[in-house]
């Protein structure tokens, strides 16, 4: 169990850095509270991976703190931070058998025969690999290798936080479910802090309690799944987040109304002054979730001409023209739409976000 | 990992094998052909049947040249493998300190083999060459010529100096092909540098090991103009490997039958010898991973 | 961990001193390398290095030498790369046996070869071309690329190319930008060993090549006059002889430097 804080912290690879494209990271502030799960989500490149080798001690970050329950560890190198860390291939030692990988950290530190048989006995226990632990490690498949890989930081009483780095990557995708459900298994029953790196938001969102989305380096958006998907505050947020992602419509503001395309949509009078006070990119963000079809007539409503329909089983996506931009719906399976109609749309003014270049407007 | 069988691989490889047995099957022919043969003139050949192979087998000289030959190749594997380990994991990893590096090392290497005799040939001599003025000051009785003891030392220090950069540079290459995952996961479990090395660098290692040792076991085998040039064979016959003896008989003798023969036999001892290194170095792989 | 800071700079210097030795032989005289022990020479001359570029053949030699060993080098890492990706990633019908038969065609030694191969040449009217040379050379120099390139592309987990063709890369694409990289150290350590080994053997290269493709062996190796061994002169071949190899291991120093790179996330 750990309380995790980074204070200030940024990273360049390169050793001066001079414009803004040089740092890898840019100066961030994040809190982790103990025995939470957290997931850092993100397309490549978008720093997660230097931001998890900074907390796990691989990398010394070029400028701030990083503080474990109040120490500042910043200069402790990783074997004495208390974390363990999962990769995305599964690191194992091929020479030795699976019992003996899962002891490596414990005899690394002196701990006795004894105490060490029993942890990975425990831990085998805990990761279902009790069967196998007299098997060769090498040769196994990824999914074993990659559990044995989470044992290894698991064997250790004194692990703090584990920190997992995409680690579902390699691993066969009728099995991931499994290992997911185990890692979830072992956070609630270890209480662990559990910092988990991945590009794929389906992972995100199941397995954390709160999701810091990145991008380019940046901490877009900290919050939990439903906040993220209901109240995206940047536009990245939104497109990111969601399958389809957030409908960006390009509009301009009046008085009380969002214009778009021509037609009006109905908005509080406060955004819509802060939204004309800010100046700069105006969007109108509505998940296709969230429009609603209504008949046509009703006030308020905006026409679309439906292009394309996909029937996905309990629902229907369909992809429809506003002018000259595409505006994606998810509709229920009753509702009968086909290409080529028109079709009413109420934007719901509590769903609805304005974003003034990418940030969204409250 | 089991890897799937798929026949279709076998286009991939087509053109190696093509460009290969082109190269190889004539001349095997050819020497096969000869070996059975006493060939007198260019169109006098007689057919001997193993007439040859006989005689080899009887020869003293052969006999020791070949005990030479293994002692040879045994030190040679000895010192060679682990200082280039050794090297490998020391030289460094970036910038303009390892290209340094990197370049200083392969030097040895680059000197064209009878150059690198005559080097020798003069640098160890005590009259005029730094390395024997050396070690005469030392007080050390010093002379390549004249002591065979002095001479095997030589041909053996010339060869690790020109060659262990070979077996240096490979580990280097391989040791930076290991994933950085494995070095981070092994700092996180608190790996020692001993363990490190133990338990991910040398397994990993394994393959470019192989062909190091293979590599340098054939070569040090065949070797022939190094030792030819530093010392002649000498002093008497203690420098005589089993490369210099077949260049005596096929072109002192000039004598194509006997030296195919012995062609045919040198080729199947070091086969021979290569299987079984391959076959315990791949073994050792195996019967870890089960 | 001072045996690391120390031993690796002990080493390249003692190494180097033999390279020194060979410096200094090709700027003395005959005499004064066989008269008596000079650290450094009395009367530094250049006169070996005018022997050998006021040779006409000399610089054509270079060039010709350069040749064979770039249509090798370049030919040898091609063939070789799909060859090791198969044996390295599929079991197939006698695979193990051919591997080992591949580096078998090094066992024997050149001079075997001496004889067949120039009778298979000159009847396929190859003789004195560079591409003669260089095939000979081939027969030694792709087995050991194929079986150095294997060794590494072994150590690339087969999950990559998994998730490669996964993600909709096509065999080729694949390969050039996703797994080359990857192995590039393998890459780069093979590309320089065929160099090596092609650039220093001369008694193939002497043997099959008369007047238009005369490599520089053959200065190396015309070094005896009636006085006896030339030793000078052939100390100096052996330095310019050096920059080649030097030049090329600078460049591939990178790929033999940098290793598996799994990108930055």
């Amino acid at each position: 169990m750990a309380r995790i804080e980074l204070r200030g912290v940024a990273h360049a690879y390169v050793p001066s850095p001079a414009s803004d494209k040089d740092w890898a990271l840019r100066p961030l502030e994040l809190v982790w509270q103990d025995g939470g799960a957290y997931a850092l989500l993100g397309p490549s490149g978008c720093g997660k991976t230097t931001l998890l080798n900074i907390i796990s001690g691989l990398l010394r970050p070029t400028r701030g703190q990083v503080l474990i329950n109040g120490v500042d560890v910043t200069a402790a190198p990783p074997q004495a931070r208390n974390i363990a860390q999962v990769f995305q291939f599964p690191v194992i030692y091929d020479t030795m058998t699976v019992a003996e990988n899962l002891a490596f950290p414990l005899r690394n530190r002196g701990v006795s025969r004894a105490e060490t048989q029993a942890r990975v006995e425990e831990v085998a226990s805990l990761l279902e690999l009790t069967g196998d632990l007299k098997l060769r490690a090498s040769g196994l498949s990824a999914d074993m290798r990659q559990r044995i890989s989470l044992g290894r930081g698991l064997v250790r009483k004194d692990v703090a936080a584990i920190l997992l780095d995409e680690p579902l990557t390699v691993i066969d995708p009728h099995v991931k479910w499994l290992l997911r459900r185990k890692l979830k298994q072992v956070h609630e029953s270890l209480k662990v802090t559990l910092v988990y790196v991945t590009h794929d938001q389906v992972e995100a969102l199941t397995l954390a309690d709160q999701v810091v989305v990145m991008n380019l380096g940046r901490v877009v958006q900290a919050g939990t799944p439903q906040e993220l998907f209901e109240r995206p505050a940047d536009t990245f947020v939104g497109y990111f987040i969601g399958s389809p992602g957030m409908n960006l419509l390009p509009c301009m503001v009046e008085e009380g109304a969002a214009v778009v395309e021509g037609q009006k949509i109905a908005l509080p009078p406060e955004v819509c002054a802060s939204a004309k006070k800010g100046g700069g990119e105006l969007r109108l963000g509505i998940r296709p979730e969230f429009l609603r079809r209504v008949a046509e007539g009703t006030p308020s409503a905006v026409r679309v001409e439906v292009s394309q329909v996909e029937d996905l089983g309990r629902y229907r996506i369909a992809t429809a023209r506003l002018g000259q931009q595409v505006v994606k719906v998810r509709l229920p399976e009753e509702e009968r739409v086909v290409a080529g109609e028109s079709c009413w749309l109420e934007f719901p003014a509590q769903r609805t976000t304005l974003y003034v270049d990418g940030r969204a407007v409250t | 990992m089991d890897k799937p069988t798929n026949n279709r691989a076998w286009l991939l490889v087509v053109p190696v094998l093509l460009v290969v047995a082109f190269s190889a099957v004539i001349p095997l022919m050819t020497v096969v052909n000869y070996s059975v043969q006493d060939i007198l003139g260019p169109e006098q050949h007689v057919f001997v049947g193993t007439e040859w192979f006989r005689k080899m087998l009887r020869d003293p000289e052969l006999h020791g040249a070949l005990r030479r030959q293994l002692g040879y190749s045994l030190a040679v594997l000895v010192i060679e493998i682990p200082l280039g380990i050794g090297l490998a994991l020391m030289l460094p990893m970036r910038g303009r300190a390892a290209s340094l590096s990197l370049v200083v090392l392969a030097l040895p290497l680059l000197i064209p083999w009878n150059v690198v005799g005559t080097i020798w040939q003069i640098f160890a001599r005590g009259d005029i060459g730094l390395l024997g003025v050396a070690v005469n000051k030392l007080g050390l009785d010093y002379n390549y010529t004249a002591d065979a003891l002095d001479a095997w030392l030589t041909v053996l220090v010339m060869d690790v100096w020109h060659w262990t950069p070979l077996v240096a540079l490979l580990c280097y290459a391989g040791l930076r092909a290991i994933p950085e995952p494995f070095y981070q996961a092994a700092r996180i479990d608190g790996a020692s540098a001993w363990a490190t090395f133990r338990y991910i660098q040398l397994p990993r290692l394994r393959g470019v090991l192989t062909i190091a040792v293979l590599l340098r076991f054939m070569d040090s085998f065949m070797i022939y103009t190094e030792p030819f040039v530093l010392t002649g064979g000498g002093p008497g016959n203690a420098t005589t490997f089993l490369s210099q003896y077949l260049t005596r008989l096929a072109v002192g003798q000039f004598d194509l039958g006997p030296a195919a023969a012995f062609s045919l036999v040198y080729f199947l001892v070091v086969l021979l010898f290569s299987y079984i290194f391959y076959t315990a170095m791949t073994q050792a792989g195996r019967s870890e991973a089960r | 961990m001072r045996l690391s800071r120390l031993g690796v700079p002990l080493y390249l210097l003692l190494s180097l001193v033999p390279v020194y030795w060979l410096v200094g032989m090709s700027l003395k005289t005959n005499e004064e390398i066989l008269g008596g022990f000079t650290l450094i020479p009395r009367e530094p001359t250049l006169a070996n290095y005018a022997v050998i570029f006021t040779d006409p053949s000399w610089n054509q030699g270079y060039i010709n030498s350069l040749t064979y060993v770039g249509i090798n080098t370049v030919l040898s890492v091609l063939l070789a790369l799909p060859a090791a990706y198969a044996f390295s990633r599929y079991r197939f019908l006698g695979d193990t046996h051919l591997f080992f038969w591949l580096l078998s065609n090094r066992m024997a030694p050149p001079a075997v070869f001496l004889l067949p191969f120039f009778q298979l040449y000159s009847s396929i009217g190859l003789f004195d071309t560079p591409w003669a040379v260089a095939m000979a050379h081939m027969l030694f120099t792709v087995p050991l690329a194929v079986w150095i390139l294997e060794g590494f592309m072994s150590g690339v987990p087969r999950e990559i190319d998994e998730t490669a063709f996964i993600d909709g890369y096509s065999f080729p694409r694949f390969f050039v930008r996703i797994f080359l990289p990857l192995v590039r150290s393998g890459v780069g350590v093979t590309a320089f060993f065929c160099f090596m080994f092609s650039w220093v053997e001369l008694l193939l290269a002497r043997t099959l090549t008369s007047v238009d493709t005369k490599p520089i062996a053959a200065t190396m190796t015309r070094t005896v006059s009636a006085a006896g061994m030339d030793w000078g002169v052939l100390a100096a071949a052996g330095v310019i002889t050096l920059v080649p190899g030097a030049i090329v291991i600078y460049f591939v120093r990178n790929y033999i430097a940098k290793g598996f790179a799994l990108g930055r996330v």
